[in-house]
């Protein structure tokens, strides 16, 4: 699979044997920032709106509640044999013990976007911060929807899913009567993200 | 509700709940148990509304217990349980090889003995699957290892329940159960569905256990105006309780043949990169896909090796297996536990064929690069 964040690689590859084909995301955060149903969201996005196989999993039991919680995702074009991920392509952390957690796992190169409020202490140059916790109740007044902000933004650093099909997914999900500030909690997170981009550069 | 030809990111739990509707479910009964407890949920949600029954017995006796009544009612009928609920339904799933009632449970596998690990997976209930419940009997047990299969093997275990009048187990485990993946439900029509055979003779005539060429005897529900007798103690064609050692012959026979006559209808298989492999990895459920990941990762490194698995534990299909290790010269068997499908294997393999065990019992599941790592040492 070819992504804009694949091609556009953000630094040098690492000779680890996850086969070439398949893209792993992680989703991480605190129990309750909704990191389940934004895998959930992403996953139907890729699967059913841009065609794609997708497999979702999750940590599961009682360690899965507080503390660092996590949904994966592997997609690809053709068939996905190991449900479970391997090295991670992509990695976003909401929290600064997601992030030291699961770091290890982000391939050398693999995109990580996290909290820029939450994560102080960032343990690589090459990554990309936004306030998502702080956008979520700044702009939408409701911190529940950080997790459709986060999604926005992955949409727009990453290019993994198309415009269309997250926009479909997150209003799909979201439960009626928050349909427009799941709407505009997204848009915030591509609009934040398209800034961020332009800074970069 | 469901919707044919729809595609959806389904759990595997919830596509056993999909599949069965498809199958023509009528009637659920179970007690809720991680890491099954989706299928419970789906069916209480979706079965009052297609005039279907579910019902949330006092434990996993009264479900089975309730579920074999569901089934002579002439329902379709299942229940959904892991290990610990297994083990209990034990008794009452002789009583449903004994009556010939079929019926489908649903075994999400976790960890064990005992309540052990209700939220890990293992695939340690392989064995109990095919000698769970006490005396001489033939088993059918399927596997299926993505969310697709979850829904096409739990309507092939109705069919086949219903086919051979017998209980099916699906064999899942925890983290089959929970992930989620993308899968399009079959159009109306496009799998097959089997319905249970009913009696074309006159009442008088009917006998609920006949010995028929076929071996499977039809079956007609209660309150249909056939007069039966069905008892868990060993019986003639008519139900009733017998001592005739001939006849006590013929009903055991009955059992074992009306399976292992059968053997292609039953078994199916898998095989990936089979050709020209000097190793294959035997596997099924979740690791299978570990072992196709395996394979395809030492192919690159130029290693020959295949991947075969089974759809149908039970029963096994010995001639088969041979003849599919037919020029293997080792065979890897990995599986989550200490060893209970690497005896089958080792039972039927051919002289020729040098039989591995990679077991892993943890918890965790089997990764790619720990098969590789064995396909490596086997080499």
């Amino acid at each position: 699979m070819t992504t804009r964040a694949a091609s556009k690689s953000m630094g040098k590859k690492d000779g680890s044997e996850k086969p070439e084909d398949r893209y792993e995301i992680r989703l991480s955060g605190s129990g309750g920032q909704g990191l389940i149903l934004a895998g959930v969201i992403l996953a139907e996005a890729l699967g059913i709106g841009d065609g794609k196989n997708v497999v979702q999993t999750q940590s599961y039991g009682p360690e899965a509640r507080g503390g660092a919680s996590r949904a994966d995702l592997v997609v690809a074009d053709g068939e996905i044999y190991y449900p479970k991920t391997m090295k991670l392509d992509l990695l976003l952390a909401l929290t600064q013990e997601a992030c030291d957690k699961y770091y290890p796992d982000l391939k050398e190169g693999g995109t990580l976007i996290v909290d820029s409020t939450m994560v102080t202490q960032v343990p690589t140059k090459n990554y990309y911060g936004l306030p998502f916790m702080q956008l979520a109740r700044e702009e939408v007044g409701i911190v529940m929807v950080a997790n459709v902000v986060s999604l926005g933004a992955i949409s727009e650093l990453t290019g993994i899913v198309t415009r269309d099909s997250i926009r479909n997914a997150v209003l799909a999900r979201a439960p009626r009567g928050t349909e427009e500030k799941n709407k505009k909690a997204l848009e915030l997170g591509i609009e934040a993200a398209k800034k961020l981009l332009k800074e970069k550069r | 509700m469901l919707e044919y030809g729809k595609t959806k990111l389904l759990q595997g739990n919830e596509a056993c709940v999909y599949g069965a509707l498809y199958a023509g479910v009528q009637f659920f009964a179970g007690y809720p148990i991680t890491p099954s407890t989706e299928i419970a949920e789906g069916m209480a949600r979706i079965l009052p509304h297609i005039g279907g029954k579910f019902i949330q017995m006092e434990d996993e006796i009264g479900s089975i217990a309730a579920i074999i009544g569901a089934s002579n009612a002439g329902c379709k009928s299942m229940t959904a349980t892991s290990g610990p609920g297994y083990s209990l339904m034990q008794e009452n799933i002789g009583y449903a090889y004994m009556t010939e009632t079929p019926c489908v449970i649903i075994d999400v596998q976790r960890g064990g003995p005992s309540t052990g690990l209700p939220t890990k997976i293992a695939q340690a209930d392989m064995m109990q699957a095919r000698w769970g419940t006490h005396g001489d009997y033939n088993a059918i047990a399927l596997a299926p290892s993505s969310a697709k299969e979850c829904f096409t093997e739990t309507v092939r275990a109705f069919n086949l329940s219903e086919r051979f009048r017998t209980p099916v187990t699906v064999l899942t485990d925890e983290v089959l159960g929970h992930m989620r993946e993308i899968m399009t439900i079959p159009e109306e029509g496009e799998l097959k569905v089997h319905k249970r055979q009913k009696p074309d003779v006159p009442p008088d005539w009917y006998r609920h256990f006949e010995i028929t060429p076929s071996l499977v005897s039809p079956m007609a529900a209660f309150g249909e105006g056939y007069r039966y007798n069905i008892s868990g103690l060993t019986h003639d064609p008519d139900g009733f309780p017998t001592a005739v050692p001939s006849e006590i012959k013929a009903k055991l026979e009955k059992l074992h043949h009306k399976i292992d006559n059968y053997l292609d209808e039953i078994t199916s298989f898998r095989t990936e990169m089979m050709d020209d492999a000097h190793v294959a990895v035997f596997s099924y459920g979740t690791v299978a896909r570990a072992s196709y990941q395996a394979v395809k990762m030492a192919r690159e490194k130029r290693i020959k090796v295949g991947a075969i698995q089974p759809f149908t534990i039970w029963p096994i299909d010995e001639a088969r297996i041979k003849s599919m290790l037919d020029g293997v010269k080792k065979v890897i068997v990995a599986e989550l536990n200490m060893g209970q499908l690497f005896y089958e294997i080792q039972r039927v393999a051919p002289k020729s064929t040098e039989v591995f065990h990679l077991g892993r019992y943890d918890g965790e599941v089997m990764t790619p690069l720990q098969i590789l790592q064995k396909i490596r040492e086997v080499l």
